[in-house]
């Protein structure tokens, strides 16, 4: 509760990871994605219709550092499904044309249609607002 | 800037049994794309089967070393 550890960012990521249970760490927004392989994996996302939230990390390089440590993995993005990390670009788009990727997420499953997905369609549901990490540096 | 050929031997050296094919991918000498078939990762989650890769470079990723994509198989 009262706990203050030291590090808050750190602790702040970890809480987003614990209460979302398919939570994306990414450069930029879903509708607006900053890098080429965020952008990628936020289409195999929406191409499951599953909703997922998502953090944007670009607004403070601290967000980056602190999830890193946390991971233990070197890259954005960061897929994590129920609190464990599954991988970047590389593994999300491998487990989205196999077909895992609906079934870690609970969505039915899908045909294998790896075209891109409508950059629209069911972006809506992508999670609520992007949740600002950054918000709670003060 | 490390070459595609340094990038495989190191993967090669580090990874019992394992054959790399690494491509520079973007032609800029930072973003590398690696095949990694190696009977290391049988039984390993793919998580834990690019960590093992990964960890062959630690610190350098997101230095030196923009981007490594992997894709890792078992014999």
């Amino acid at each position: 509760m009262a706990e203050q550890t030291e590090n808050p960012l750190r602790d702040a990521i970890a809480e987003a990871i614990h209460e979302n249970r398919v939570i994306l760490f990414m450069k930029g927004t879903p509708e607006m994605p900053a890098c080429g392989f965020s952008a990628r994996t936020v289409a195999a996302l929406q191409a499951t219709g599953a909703p997922f939230a998502a953090v944007d990390i670009l607004p403070d390089p601290r967000i980056r550092q602190e999830l890193s440590a946390l991971s233990n993995w070197p890259t954005i993005p960061q897929l994590f499904v129920d609190g464990e990390l599954v991988g970047g670009c590389d593994i999300v788009t491998e487990m989205y044309e196999s077909g895992e990727l609906h079934e870690a997420l609970g969505a039915p499953a899908a045909p294998a249609a790896p075209a891109a997905p409508a950059a629209e369609a069911p972006a809506a549901d992508a999670g609520p607002q992007p949740l600002g990490v950054e918000n709670r540096l003060s | 800037m490390p070459t595609p050929d340094e990038i495989k031997q190191r993967i090669e050296s580090a990874i019992p049994e394992s054959t790399a094919e690494v491509e520079d991918w973007t032609g800029g000498g930072d973003h590398f794309r690696a095949t990694v078939v190696s009977p290391a990762f049988t039984g390993l989650s793919r998580i834990q089967q690019h960590r093992l890769v990964m960890d062959v470079f630690a610190g350098e990723i997101g230095g030196p070393i923009h981007a490594l994509s992997v894709k890792t198989q078992t014999p």
